[in-house]
Order: C-alpha cells, then sequence, then structure tokens
C-alpha cells in the first residue's frame, strides 16, 4: 500500500531536511513542472487526478482551480493560501504534515503557485503550532537557499515567494474569506461570494486558498501523472487520505489509507477497537462540525459521497468516536460551547443563535431543561442552515445538534425527565 | 512605547505584505512575545508605525484570543477545552488546578506564575487531553503528570 | 428594465438592483437591518430574508437575502412565504435575546427601528430565558449618547463612521456576541458626521446628547421642514419643538442636496436658538449708549418713526444670514442704491465675481447629487471639509468609474457594499486640491499642492492652458508644478463628469478665476465639467445676487454725510470688517436700528434693537450655493413680539409713509414683490405651494396625530384649551388635525408611515429607494448657465509674488466648529471649538525660535494688534501663517493678507501671554 503524503514522516524524529528531503525525491516535481510543463499542464494534471480539497468542503482542486483568470490579462499579483489554520475540534492531521514533512508543503506550494502563475504564497499557521510554525520557517529557508523560491527558479523565469504568516486564534480564520481578511490585517469577517477568491481574493486579487493536504498531494500527482494517483483510491476521489481517530479507541491516531477505506476498519483495525470497558456509541466522521454517524452505520466508505450519502460529511476525516460512557448531551453542548465561542459576530443567527442554544444545552445537561426545549433546539437548527446565515460555520456548528437531536432523543429527554444527567 | 528591536522586527513583516495594515496581528504579537501582553502604550506605538488609529488595530486586536490586551502570568496555560479532550475529561484536569492552583478559567495564580485560559482543540487530539504551557505541547495528561510539569514553570 | 414575480405577480422594475431595495421602492414592507439606503447591503442581519423560487412550478424554493440577491429578469419570490416570514421572525427572535426591556425609558422608543421591525415580523413574546450578555457604555463627547446594551450588531454604525465617512476612532471590537461599538477607550468621536450615528443607529445605542437634555417623545414634538443655516449648502432639516424650546434637529431628506446625513454642526448648531443670548423682545438704549431697556412694541415703533422721520437719511444693511425676504423687505426700505450687503468688500467682491462666471457659463453648478456621480475633482483654495461639511460627506463617495466597470467585470455590484469595497480596495477617484493650508480632505486626495494663493492660482490657469493647448504657458513655474498641472488635465480629461470646486473661503480672486479657466477649457475643448463655487453662509448666494455694495462703501456714505441713520439686519458687523473699520461706521451714525433674533456686539450698539426670528420661528427662504432656492418654515410660534425680520421692515416701511409694502400680507406677498422687482427670483415663488394650499380643503399639520397631552399643556393657567395660533405664511398648521397623508414634497413635516415610525420612513415618500422625493425633490434652481455663450474673460493669472523679509502672507483656516457664527452658540458644539490660535508651520516656527503654545504679536496693517498662541501645522507652506476665521476669541482681519509677526521677550519661566 503506497503512503506518498506521509512516506517521509518518522514519528519521533524531526522532519528530514533539504539534503534527505531531496535524496527522498523531494523536489522532483518542481523541476518537472516548472521546466518540463506548462501550468496548464499542472492544473490538468490536478484535474485528471480527482483530487478533492482536504479541507473539509471536498470541493475538486482543479475545478477551484480553473476558475482563476490566467495569462496576461489577469490581474496581478495572484496569491496562493496554503490553509494550515487547523482548528476544527477532533482534527489534527495537517500538523502531522507540517511537523513532518514541511519541504513536501513547500514544494507543493511551489507547483500549486505555478500552475496558478502566482506570484506570491502565504502559509497561514495557527498560533497554537509553535513547532510547526519553526519547522515550516526553516524549510522556507533551506528552500530559498537552494533556488526553488525567489526570481527565476531553477532557470524557469518564474517567480515565487513563500511568506509564513502565523495567526493570532480564533476558528473562523480557518474559512478561507475570513482567512484572507487576517491576512490584510483586517477583522475576519466571512466575506460574501460571489465573488469566489479565484477572481476577488486577496487584497482584491486573484486567490486560491487550499488545505495543507490538499497541497501536498500535488508534488505526488505530478510526479507519477493522474492515474496513479486515482489508483491509489478505493472510490471515485482520487489518493490516498489521512483519517485519525481519537475518543475512547485503544491506538488513537493518524494513518494514510486508501481514500475510501470504511469507517469499520479505522476503528476496529488501525485504531484497535474500543478501550476495554467502552463501547462504540457513534462517531463524528470528519471533526466537530460533522453530524454523528450511529453504530448502523459504521460500514460507511469514508470518501466525501459515501459518507455525504449516510447522511454525513467526510469533513477533515479525523474521527471522533462517542462511546457509552460519555454523556451525549454533554458532548453536544460543548461542541455548541465551542463554536458559539468562535462565531465572528458578523451574521446574526449564528451570533444570536449560537449561544441560546449553548445555554439550552447546558440547562438540559444541569437538569434544568424545560418541555420544549428540544422542538426550540431544532428551530434553530433551521434557523441556522446552509444559506441562512452568512458563512458555513454556524450550518457546520448545527450539523452535530441536529444529528443528536435525532440519534440521541431518547437521552435527552431522560435529562430532562429525570432533571439530571444520568450520566453523573 | 516599543523598542528598536521590536520596530525591526515589525518592519522586516511589513514586508511581507501589500499593506501596511496588514502585519498588525503579528506586529501585535512580536510586542507581546516581548512583554507578555499589549498594553494601551504598545497599542499605540505599533498603530503610529502601520499608520492605523488604536480603534482600527484594536477592533483587529481584540476579535484574537492570542493576543492578550491584559497582563497575563509569566506563563500562560492554555487548555483545550474542545470535543475529544471533553471525551477524555478535561474537566479533571482542572478540577485539579483549581484545588492546587486556586484558579480557573481566565485567571491568574496570585504568585502571578500562571494565567489558564481555554483553548480550542490543539490538534493533540490523539493525546488528548492536552495543554499547551507558553509554547510548549503536553499530552495524555492526568493530574499527576500535569503537577510535575508545572513544576518545571516557575 | 426587468420583470420579476412576487408573490406570483409581475412587477417591473429597474435593472441591476437588489430585491430588498427593489421590494422597498415597490412599496412591500419587508423588514431589514443592515442595509441602509446610503452604504448598501452586506448581509449581516438576516432579516430581508425572502423565498426564492427556481421557477412556477417550484413550490419549495428557497431562503434567501434579498439584500444580497440581484433582481434578475424573470426572478420569482415570495415575501408572504410562511417559511419566510417563521424565519424573520426567528431572526428578530434573535435579536431581541439580549435587548433590554426599556422602550418606556429608551430614548428611541417611538422612533425605533428595531421596534418598527419587531411589531412587523410578529415577534411577540421573548423564548430566551437566560441571562443577557452586558456592557458597559462610553463617553463619548457632547454629541453622541452610548448604550450599547440596546445594541443589535448590525454594523452600520462603524460602516457609517469608517466607511462611509472617513471616521478613524470608532470601531467594532471582540468577536461573537461580545462584539462592542465604540472607541477603544472613552473621548469625544472626531468625526464631524458623527451625529448620523443617532439616524444611522436602528436602536437607542447611539442618541442625540443634546436631545437628551431636553427629550420629548417624536410623536410630541412639532415639526416643520427647514433648511439649515449654518452653511452654504442648504441641506434640508427637520427641527423639532416642544413647550416652546427647540429640541432637536433630524436630517430631512431631499435627493438633490443632502440625501440622508447632516453635518455635526448643522444637527447640533441649533442650541442657539434657545440661548440666553436671545433678544426676546424689544429693547430701547438712550443716546449715550449704556444698558438698553426692554421696551414695549408701542414704544419701539415710535422710536422707530423718530429714526426714519427724515426721508433719504437711511441705509440698511443687509445680512447673509438673512432670508431673501428679509433682505428684500430692506431693500425695499432703503432703496436699491441704499441697501448695501453687509459683508466685507473683499467678500462682496468674491461673490459677484463667482455669480457671474455660474450665470455666464459655459459650466453650470452642479446639485450635491450630481457632485456624487463626479469621477475626477479638482478643489482650488477650499477647505471643503470645514466649510461646507456635507459636500465633503460626498466627496469621500467618489468611485472612480474604471472601478465599478472592474467590479462589474467581476459579477459585483456597486450595492453589494462588502465585495465592492474589497474589489476597489478603498480606491478614490482622482482628487486633486490645491490650496494655501492643509485642508480635511488632504488625507483622501491623490495628490496636495499647497502655495500662496496666487500660487495655487497659477496652477489653476496652468492646468486650463494644459487642457486648451498642451502646455502650461506660463513663465517662470517650477517643474514640479508644471508636472502636476498636466496630471490634474489629464486626470480632468479622461474623466466623464469632472468637477472642479473652489469658493469665497481662500479668499482669493483669482484662484476663482483660475477654477472658472479650467470649467471653460474643459468645456470648450472636451464638453463636459462642472463648476462648484463655495458660499460661506446660508444665504450669501441669495445676497449676491440681490446685489448691494459693500460695507466700506457704507463708511463712505456715512462719512461723506449722505446718511445718518443705519438700519442692520441680522449681521454682526464685527466679524465682518476689523475693529476700528467697524467703530468708524457705528460712530458716524446717529440713529442706529438693529433687527436680530441674538445679541452680539452691533446690536449692543443700536439704539432701537427688534427681536427678530430665527429659522426656527419664521419662514422665509434661502439659496444655496448651489443656487437653489428652498423655504424655511416657521416650527412654532414664539412668545412675545419675535417676527420675521422683514414684519420689522415692512413696519418700518409703512411709518416712512410709503405703500410699497402695504400688500405684504404673507410670505407669498413679499416673494411676489421681490420676483416682479427682480426676475432672477421669479422662481422662488414656485419653490412651495402658495398659503391658500389645501387638500381636501386641509392644511398640514405641524403636530404628528399621535401627539399627546395637548390638552393638558397650559392647564396650570388656564383648563380651557387656547386655540392654535394660525399660520397666514403657509399650509401649515400648528395642530395635529388636517390632512393625515403624504404632503407636497416642499411641505413635509416629518417622515411617518403606518408601521415606520424611525427615520427609516423616507422608503415611503421618495419615488425609488434613494431617489427623488415623490413629487419632486423641493427647492428651484434661480441660476442656469446662458444658453451658447462663449466668454472671452481673459485670463488674469497673477504674478508669483515673493515676501520681503519679515513680511508673512497670514491665510484664512477654517473649523467645521468654530468658524461659523450661530452654532458656536451652542453649547455641545462650543464644547468642540479650538482656543484661538496662530498656526506656522513647524520649520518657520523653529527659525522664529517660537514654541508650540508660546504668543506671538500680529501685526495687520489698519488693524489693532493681536496677541495669540501659537500652534503648529504641517503642510502650510513656508512664509504662511494661517489664522482661523470668526473663532470666538479671534480679530477679524481680512484675509489673505501681508502681515509682520513679532515674537514678544519671553519672560523667565514661560512664554505665556
Ligand atoms: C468555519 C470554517 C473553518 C474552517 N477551517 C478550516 C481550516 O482550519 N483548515 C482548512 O484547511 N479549511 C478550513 N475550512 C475550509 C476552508 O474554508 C476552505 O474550504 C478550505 O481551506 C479549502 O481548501 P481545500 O479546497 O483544499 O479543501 C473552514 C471552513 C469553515 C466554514
Ligand atoms: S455564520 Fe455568520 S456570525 Fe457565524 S462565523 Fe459565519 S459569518 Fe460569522
Ligand atoms: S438587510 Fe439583508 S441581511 Fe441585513
Amino acid at each position: 500500500m503506497e503512503t506518498p503524503i506521509t512516506k517521509n514522516i518518522r514519528a519521533g524524529n524531526g522532519p528530514p531536511d533539504l539534503k534527505s528531503y531531496e535524496w527522498a525525491g523531494g523536489y522532483r516535481a518542481v523541476r518537472k513542472a516548472l521546466t518540463g510543463m506548462t501550468p496548464q499542464a499542472v492544473q490538468d494534471a490536478v484535474t485528471a487526478s480527482n483530487l478533492k480539497g482536504r479541507g473539509g468542503a471536498g470541493f475538486p482542486t482543479g475545478k477551484k482551480w480553473a476558475f482563476v483568470p490566467m495569462g496576461a490579462e489577469a490581474r496581478r499579483p495572484k496569491y496562493l493560501v496554503v490553509n494550515a489554520d487547523e482548528m476544527e475540534p477532533g482534527t489534527f492531521k495537517d500538523r502531522l504534515l507540517l511537523e513532518g514533512d514541511p519541504h513536501q508543503l513547500i514544494e507543493g506550494a511551489i507547483v500549486s503557485a505555478y500552475a496558478l502563475e502566482a506570484e506570491i504564497a502565504y502559509i497561514f499557521v495557527r498560533w497554537e503550532y509553535r513547532e510547526a510554525a519553526r519547522r515550516v520557517a526553516r524549510a522556507i529557508v533551506e528552500a530559498r537557499g537552494a533556488g526553488y523560491l525567489g526570481s527565476n527558479i531553477l532557470g524557469s523565469g518564474y517567480n515565487l515567494e513563500i511568506y509564513l504568516h502565523v495567526s493570532a486564534g480564533r476558528y473562523i480564520c480557518g474559512e478561507e474569506n475570513g482567512l484572507l481578511d487576517a491576512l490584510e490585517g483586517k477583522r475576519p469577517i466571512p466575506r460574501s461570494k460571489p465573488p469566489f477568491p479565484q477572481t476577488c481574493g486577496l487584497w482584491g486579487r486573484p486567490t486560491v486558498v487550499n488545505n495543507v493536504e490538499t497541497i501536498c498531494n500535488i508534488p505526488h500527482i505530478v510526479n507519477n501523472g493522474a492515474d496513479w494517483f486515482k489508483s491509489l483510491s478505493r472510490s471515485e476521489d482520487g489518493g490516498t487520505k489521512l483519517y485519525g481517530a481519537s475518543g475512547r479507541v485503544k491506538r488513537p491516531g493518524l494513518w494514510e489509507l486508501p481514500m475510501g477505506t470504511s469507517l469499520r476498519e479505522i476503528i476496529e483495525e488501525h485504531a484497535g477497537g474500543m478501550r476495554e470497558g467502552f463501547s462504540f456509541r457513534a462517531a463524528q466522521p470528519g471533526g466537530a462540525s460533522t453530524e454523528f454517524l450511529p453504530k448502523e452505520q459504521i460500514d460507511v466508505k469514508m470518501d466525501f459521497d459515501s459518507v455525504q450519502k449516510a447522511g454525513s460529511r467526510l469533513g477533515t476525516g479525523t474521527i471522533i468516536v462517542l462511546d457509552d460512557r460519555t454523556c451525549p448531551v454533554g458532548a453536544v453542548h460543548n461542541l455548541e460551547m465551542f463554536f458559539a465561542r468562535e462565531s465572528c459576530g458578523w451574521c446574526t443567527p449564528c451570533r444570536e443563535g449560537l449561544p441560546w442554544v449553548r445555554e439550552i444545552l447546558w440547562s438540559i445537561e444541569e437538569g434544568r431543561g424545560e418541555a420544549g426545549d428540544l422542538e426550540r433546539l431544532e428551530t434553530q437548527c433551521w434557523q441556522l442552515a446552509p444559506g441562512h446565515t452568512f458563512c458555513a460555520l454556524a450550518p457546520g456548528a448545527v450539523e452535530p445538534l441536529q444529528s443528536a437531536l435525532k440519534i440521541f432523543r431518547e437521552d435527552f429527554d431522560r435529562h430532562i425527565r429525570e432533571k439530571r444527567c444520568p450520566w453523573k | 512605547m516599543i523598542t528598536d528591536e521590536e520596530k525591526k522586527e515589525i518592519r522586516e513583516l511589513m514586508s511581507h505584505y501589500a499593506t501596511a495594515r496588514a502585519a498588525g496581528p503579528e506586529a501585535l504579537k512580536i510586542v507581546q512575545n516581548h512583554r507578555g501582553w499589549v498594553s494601551a502604550e504598545s497599542l499605540k506605538a505599533v498603530a503610529e508605525m502601520l499608520d492605523m488609529s488604536c480603534e482600527e488595530l484594536d477592533s483587529v486586536a481584540t476579535f484574537y484570543n492570542m493576543i492578550f490586551r491584559k497582563p497575563v502570568g509569566r506563563h500562560v496555560m492554555l487548555i483545550c477545552d474542545s470535543i475529544s479532550c471533553y471525551i477524555a475529561r478535561y474537566d479533571m484536569l482542572l478540577d485539579h488546578l483549581n484545588r492546587t492552583h486556586g484558579i480557573r478559567m481566565g485567571e491568574t495564580t496570585p504568585d502571578g506564575r500562571f494565567t489558564l485560559l481555554p483553548a480550542a482543540c490543539l490538534g493533540a487530539c490523539d493525546h488528548a487531553p492536552a495543554m499547551m504551557i507558553d509554547e510548549t505541547l503536553y499530552g495524555d495528561l492526568t493530574p499527576e503528570k500535569m503537577d510535575n510539569i508545572l513544576g518545571k514553570y516557575q | 428594465m426587468a420583470t420579476i414575480y412576487i408573490d406570483n405577480k409581475p412587477y417591473v422594475v429597474k435593472d441591476r438592483q437588489n430585491l430588498l431595495q427593489v421590494c422597498l421602492s415597490l412599496g412591500f414592507d419587508l423588514p431589514y437591518f443592515c442595509w441602509h439606503p446610503a452604504m448598501h447591503s452586506v448581509g449581516a442581519c438576516r432579516q430581508c430574508a425572502v423565498k426564492l423560487f427556481r421557477d412556477e412550478k417550484d413550490t419549495r424554493g428557497k431562503i434567501i437575502m434579498a439584500c444580497m440577491t440581484l433582481a434578475k429578469d424573470g426572478i420569482r419570490i415570495s415575501i408572504d412565504d410562511p417559511e419566510a416570514k417563521k424565519f424573520r421572525a426567528g431572526i428578530t427572535e434573535f435579536l431581541m435575546t439580549c435587548h433590554p426591556h426599556d422602550c418606556p425609558v429608551c430614548d428611541e422608543g417611538g422612533e425605533c427601528h428595531l421596534q418598527d421591525m419587531t411589531v412587523m415580523t410578529g415577534h411577540t413574546y421573548r423564548g430566551y430565558r437566560f441571562r443577557k450578555r452586558t456592557h458597559r457604555n462610553q463617553y463619548l463627547g457632547p454629541f453622541l449618547h452610548h448604550e450599547m446594551n440596546r445594541c443589535i450588531a448590525c454594523y452600520r454604525c462603524v460602516r457609517f463612521y469608517c466607511d462611509y465617512a472617513g471616521g478613524r476612532d470608532l470601531n467594532a471590537f471582540q468577536c461573537g456576541n461580545r462584539v462592542y461599538f465604540g472607541r477603544h477607550e472613552d473621548g469625544v468621536l472626531e468625526n464631524i458626521f458623527s451625529g448620523n450615528l443617532a439616524e444611522v443607529c436602528p436602536t437607542g445605542v447611539f442618541t442625540d446628547k443634546t436631545f437628551r437634555r431636553h427629550y420629548t417623545r417624536k410623536w410630541d414634538l412639532q415639526t416643520a421642514p427647514s433648511v439649515c443655516v449654518h452653511c452654504a449648502l442648504g441641506c434640508n432639516t427637520i427641527p423639532g419643538e416642544r413647550y416652546g424650546t427647540l429640541r432637536r434637529i433630524h436630517n430631512r431628506y431631499n435627493g438633490e442636496v443632502n440625501g440622508y446625513f447632516l453635518c455635526d454642526r448643522g444637527r447640533y448648531g441649533y442650541e442657539f436658538v434657545n440661548g440666553n443670548r436671545r433678544i426676546r423682545g424689544p429693547l430701547l438704549r438712550g443716546p449715550g449708549g449704556g444698558e438698553a431697556r426692554p421696551c414695549t412694541r408701542g414704544e419701539a415703533l415710535s422710536r422707530m418713526e423718530e429714526a426714519l422721520h427724515t426721508p433719504g437719511r437711511l441705509i440698511g444693511i443687509g445680512s447673509p444670514r438673512a432670508s431673501l425676504e428679509s433682505n428684500f423687505a430692506l431693500r425695499t426700505l432703503v432703496g436699491k442704491d441704499r441697501f448695501f450687503s453687509g459683508v466685507s468688500e473683499r467678500e462682496r467682491k468674491l461673490s459677484a465675481a463667482a455669480l457671474e462666471i455660474l450665470q455666464r457659463g459655459p459650466a453650470r453648478t452642479p446639485s450635491l447629487h450630481e457632485i456624487r456621480r463626479a469621477d475626477a475633482v479638482f478643489i482650488i483654495g477650499e477647505d471643503v471639509t470645514n466649510t461646507a461639511p456635507i459636500m465633503a460627506l460626498t466627496l469621500l463617495q467618489l468611485v472612480p468609474c474604471k472601478k465599478v466597470a472592474l467590479a462589474r467585470s467581476l459579477q459585483i455590484e456597486p450595492w453589494d457594499d462588502m465585495s465592492f469595497r474589497e474589489a476597489i480596495q478603498q480606491e478614490c477617484a482622482p482628487l486633486y486640491i490645491a490650496s494655501a493650508a492643509p485642508t480635511g480632505l488632504d488625507d483622501e486626495a491623490t495628490r496636495v499642492y499647497h502655495a500662496t494663493p496666487d500660487d495655487v492660482a497659477r496652477l489653476a490657469f496652468a492646468v486650463a492652458h494644459v487642457l486648451e493647448s498642451g502646455v502650461p504657458g506660463m513663465e517662470g513655474l517650477p517643474e514640479n508644478v508644471s508636472g502636476l498641472a498636466g496630471e490634474i488635465a489629464c486626470a480632468l480629461k479622461e474623466a466623464e463628469r469632472p468637477l472642479v470646486i473652489s469658493g469665497i473661503g481662500g479668499g482669493s480672486l483669482s484662484m476663482i478665476e483660475g477654477a472658472a479657466a479650467i470649467s471653460r477649457a474643459l468645456r470648450s475643448v472636451c464638453g463636459k465639467g462642472e463648476l462648484s463655487f463655495l458660499f460661506p453662509e446660508c444665504n450669501s448666494m441669495g445676497l449676491a445676487l440681490m446685489g448691494g455694495r459693500s460695507l466700506a462703501e457704507a463708511r463712505e456714505v456715512l462719512r461723506e454725510g449722505d446718511a445718518d441713520t443705519l438700519v442692520i439686519l441680522e449681521n454682526d458687523l464685527f466679524i465682518r470688517d476689523a475693529k476700528p473699520a467697524v467703530e468708524e461706521l457705528l460712530k458716524s451714525a446717529q440713529h442706529i436700528i438693529v433687527v436680530d433674533h441674538t445679541h452680539n456686539r452691533t446690536s449692543e450698539r443700536a439704539e432701537l434693537v427688534l427681536p427678530a426670528s430665527t429659522f426656527a420661528e419664521g419662514s422665509g427662504t434661502l439659496v444655496n450655493s448651489e443656487g437653489r432656492a428652498q423655504r424655511f418654515y416657521r416650527v412654532f410660534v414664539p412668545d412675545g413680539d419675535i417676527r420675521e425680520s422683514w414684519r420689522w421692515i415692512q413696519d418700518m416701511i409703512s411709518i416712512s409713509g410709503r405703500g410699497e409694502a402695504a400688500g405684504w400680507k404673507v410670505l407669498d406677498d413679499i416673494a411676489g414683490a421681490m420676483a416682479r422687482e427682480m426676475p432672477e427670483f421669479e422662481a422662488v415663488t414656485r419653490i412651495a405651494p402658495p398659503a391658500d394650499f389645501r387638500i381636501s380643503g386641509e392644511k398640514i399639520p405641524r403636530q404628528p396625530h399621535r401627539a399627546s397631552g395637548r390638552t393638558a399643556m397650559h392647564a396650570h393657567t388656564d383648563v380651557h384649551e387656547p386655540m392654535p395660533s394660525d399660520d397666514l405664511d403657509s399650509p401649515l398648521a400648528f395642530t395635529m388635525e388636517g390632512y393625515g397623508g403624504q404632503a407636497p414634497p416642499a411641505l413635509i413635516p416629518r417622515f411617518w408611515s403606518p408601521g415606520w415610525n424611525s427615520v427609516q420612513a423616507v422608503n415611503k415618500f421618495q419615488q425609488e429607494i434613494a431617489g427623488p422625493l415623490k413629487g419632486g425633490d423641493p427647492g428651484q434652481r434661480l441660476i442656469e448657465p446662458a444658453e451658447g455663450v462663449k466668454s472671452a474673460s481673459p485670463d488674469k493669472i497673477p504674478e508669483a509674488e515673493g515676501l520681503r523679509p519679515g513680511e508673512w502672507l497670514l491665510v484664512p483656516l477654517y473649523h467645521t466648529f468654530g468658524t461659523e457664527e450661530m452654532s458656536v452658540l451652542s453649547s455641545s458644539v462650543a464644547e468642540r471649538v479650538p482656543a484661538p490660535y496662530l498656526a506656522l508651520c513647524p520649520e518657520d516656527a523653529l527659525s522664529l525660535g517660537i514654541g508650540e503654545g508660546e504668543a506671538a504679536e500680529l501685526i495687520a496693517s489698519g488693524e489693532a494688534q493681536q496677541r495669540i498662541r501659537v500652534r503648529y501645522l504641517k503642510g502650510l507652506p513656508r512664509g504662511v501663517a494661517g489664522l482661523p476665521v470668526s473663532l470666538p476669541g479671534v480679530g477679524m482681519i481680512d484675509l489673505p493678507q501681508k502681515v509682520s509677526l513679532v515674537i514678544p521677550a519671553k519672560t523667565a519661566d514661560t512664554g505665556k501671554v
């Protein structure tokens, strides 16, 4: 089984430096693309590979790139932004890539920027990823020293600067438009779409925002071709996926597996099943903003379409396992506390609705729930549905709640009925 | 006021962006690195450098949770309070801290040693519960392990 | 045009608008918060939700925000859809979760947009049972009160204050439901448009602080259509009165003039009306001067008779702050040749020249609405921010045409405010400023040029030459100046609607002529371009149209002994001319009669003082800088003998035994007489319906139909309700009875419509949102450029003139708060008036060895010496000093003028005066 994006990563060791990265075949894709391919050819390869964005929404990367105006007419500079803001609770996959193999990310960024004819790239790292930031910064310096960055890279005539931007906190900065505002030094309020960043992004210029894992796949696609990439997968979506699992499983962790590996396989084989004394109740397949999948769905294939069909989203592919000894009401309250705190405060439903949701859940958990509370929560879920709010934070926030109200209905009812949390 | 060294670092940063104000949040973090927090005076000095008003800069600064506009203790302790750590009972750590150090979220120990703040998922869910002190991440915490770690910070 | 379907009915609407605007224009009641007609859409509040259907067959549809959706041809939406209604009610409920239950004690109650929308969406019971979040309030200065707990986070305040008005000291802080709107610490809000927050905020977070001191519910205010008297732009206002005091000023929408906003001078200057310096009854003073004593009207009339008994010994001094009618009455009393315009020689000359240029053409003076569409502007010698604030606000909105095109190419509509700003990156249309001193718009300008007025004029002429012949055509022009001339010419030429702005404020005829030369060149070479001249006071333009000689000439007439009696109309001569000159004038008169509403140094010298009405107690006509004549109406009937000046003068005319004024029963009569005498005023007779105008036989009530407690207002003196006063001058009545529907535009006393109690009710009065009022925006233009006249006025290019050593060129400086005579009497405005100072550029001050705050002695020829503290002003050219005009405590000096400065030897410890 091939594991292209993690093959250089050794647990416990530092990341490969420039030399070892090159020795392992690194920066071949930069050479290949910049000296032998047109930007369009790189884009074509990515489109053909069926790579879907790994940031959570699963938008086909080639399609996203195709909206960027190309050629002499395009407004410049153009920007590539690597989204390394990973703050989705339960998600820890990008940190592995940032800390474990920063050169792979730099190489991916160079090739991607080249495909977009972008002159400047930013790597936007969340504040708490201190070690990642240090390692990426070092890698940038090394890459620059080796002539992979700067002007006239490898004699190709192509110029690129990559800057590291360390965020100052707040989940909303991961939303691509909020992220652009953050980079501009403004309040990170999402922008309305359209226009999309590809035509009017950073400082009003064409901009592409991609997730770390998405970008890390690019060099391998360029090196090995779209067909190879598709062959890695067990589903329609191309490539491998970095899956993770946390919660009361025996071996929480991350694994690079073929896209479309089943939830059961990940939990039972790779994570070693549930810990002694705990049993599986439900799971969020891809971070805090994804709907709970009940036990009955454990055989779902973890690719974008299949998880969607099962009633949730693949999201970031890092699974949060809810066991039978954790109160689901408390867990949902914890999720909503997070989202209410991280709401940017721009649109009404999210700003006012989430704190209200949080309060109701807390009162239920505390045994102060009232008749009608669950109906109220259902209304809020509708009020915060996609399209009803300004960005995807609020709809993401109520996805787990909505599913919890169905799957754990009896638990909610018991809290209200018994005026206490049965788990306490 | 801010020092020449801070100014130099800020100026260097400014060259990374198309506008001066884009360097705002990072400039404040530079000041914070040097001083622990961002006082009104520091904010004003940075705002002047970036040709911003205090309101323009502070409106951005207060948005972020990692820019401290109030003094913090010598060490900032970020305890992850997100879902995986919830499942791993981070609340036991909080209770423990409250017993041993008398602080809750948002508070500073009377001796100014620690400020305890909530953190959104630290990206260490496979080692939940997790926390970060200053720039170091700690995982798989238990109250005992925590006591050992805290002992290293004076 | 596009056909759209709302609840299955077709409507034909204008292209490229958003659905919210379209629905409101069509008269639908669709609630909204974050949208504002002048600031457009950002989609934040999610209140304007409607259902969108794919086609006729689609029955499910989806909820969208009307304000963020283009009203495309064929689009199908529903406002009445139950789900859409439920969603809107839900949003209101969200907004109300933390809102206080304080409507009965809230300043906004009764005119609260939030209240209106809550009722409109049908939200009645709060389902939120948890603790509300609370905030601390801030001190924000004399104009605004802050009550953050009422905030619903619609973001309109920051969008107005920062994005629209260019302010930088208010913002949004924090995130989530903790967002806070205010300053980073307590302090005065600096922006001169801050008062609009009271109207922009849909609830009671920002409220009028002056109003709070004598608060009244909106429904208890007696209001009438009025015009601001604090600068020459003539913004339309709605003053409100109760119990004989003026309580506040609100904006009165006029699509051609001020649109939605007022400046703080206009909003807060009103307090002078209630001031203790008001003249409330006739006063007599003995021949030796001294204290004046109140007298009866009869006594006043007999003293008037004594003073006026010898015909032909009388001269009249008019005023740029008095109405056309009052000035005309005075002119009738004394005769055309003995009517003096009451402004300095310089001002009279400049106004006459500017007026002539505008009348002659070919460039036309644009309205503020037209200025809003300009795409390249060159300002010559005016500090627009401080002399005509609302014009500055307009200039802040200029967007270059190519930016609009760019946005459209990205499929961004200009009403999509956030995306639009992101796409154009705050880029403004080319704005060039050339002036002797820094101006309030310098920060917004593409380039600024500060030099002596003559050098500024030379630049202007150079621009005109470049336009006409491609070269500056001037000897000895420094390279950078000719380069700048080329750049400005190019920008003006490339624009579709270039605009040149100059005015009387710079005090320089050559600057005015330079501006005229550019507009002529633009017209003749490119066939486009408009020209705007700013006049200093609310009726300066009207006075210029009326003619009349200057004060200096009046002095001459008196000195020659050709007159001995002086009638002074609403004018403090001490702000018009240097003190010695005014003293001479007053001393040479045997009788001085002053008609004015406020005591000043001139009224203190009069033997007879007659109480005139202010704009709030009388009606009349003012002509603004555009040349637009506008009617203001009496808001309330004052106690005692206060009357319009023209009525006092009418008495004088009758006493003099003349018949001209006999037929002046009401305002229409005198306006008619004026139009007959001077055809340039013919249009004044058409600016508003005549006094006998009625709708369904009824007058238009000044009091809202909900006015309460009227019967009790006088109960402490008389239980019988008195007859309401009658207003013979207008179709407006001083009662709540009368026609309840919408009045004709010139007579709208307030904006109200069922369900719309807040200022947003104006939507219901417009032909389309942000368009003209139904029935047309009020006012009549009195000047249009003569057709086809190709004026051949030769360029009078001034020589570049140097200064001798020790000589300083003193130029005028302006302050929004401080320059204007009446507003500084308002206690709130007074807090913002700077202390007197003399401005020097830091380099000059250094070479003189004078520190900031130290005193200098200012010596101007023929004028009293003044001691004044020095303030550094960056950007002032070397050799040029600046003096704030009319600032309380600064003596009147005719400016610009060459002066000398003496630095007094410093005493041992300080440089204190
Ligand atoms: C509230 C919110 C937070 C997000 N946070 C992240 C994040 O931390 N990292 C990330 O890559 N994408 C995040 N996204 C998704 C991004 O908006 C964007 O879709 C993604 O970066 C695109 O990358 P991709 O096409 O490579 O998936 C977030 C989205 C939302 C709505
Ligand atoms: S849903 Fe609205 S308030 Fe919430 S984060 Fe997005 S824009 Fe901000
Ligand atoms: S008015 Fe449309 S979202 Fe606020």
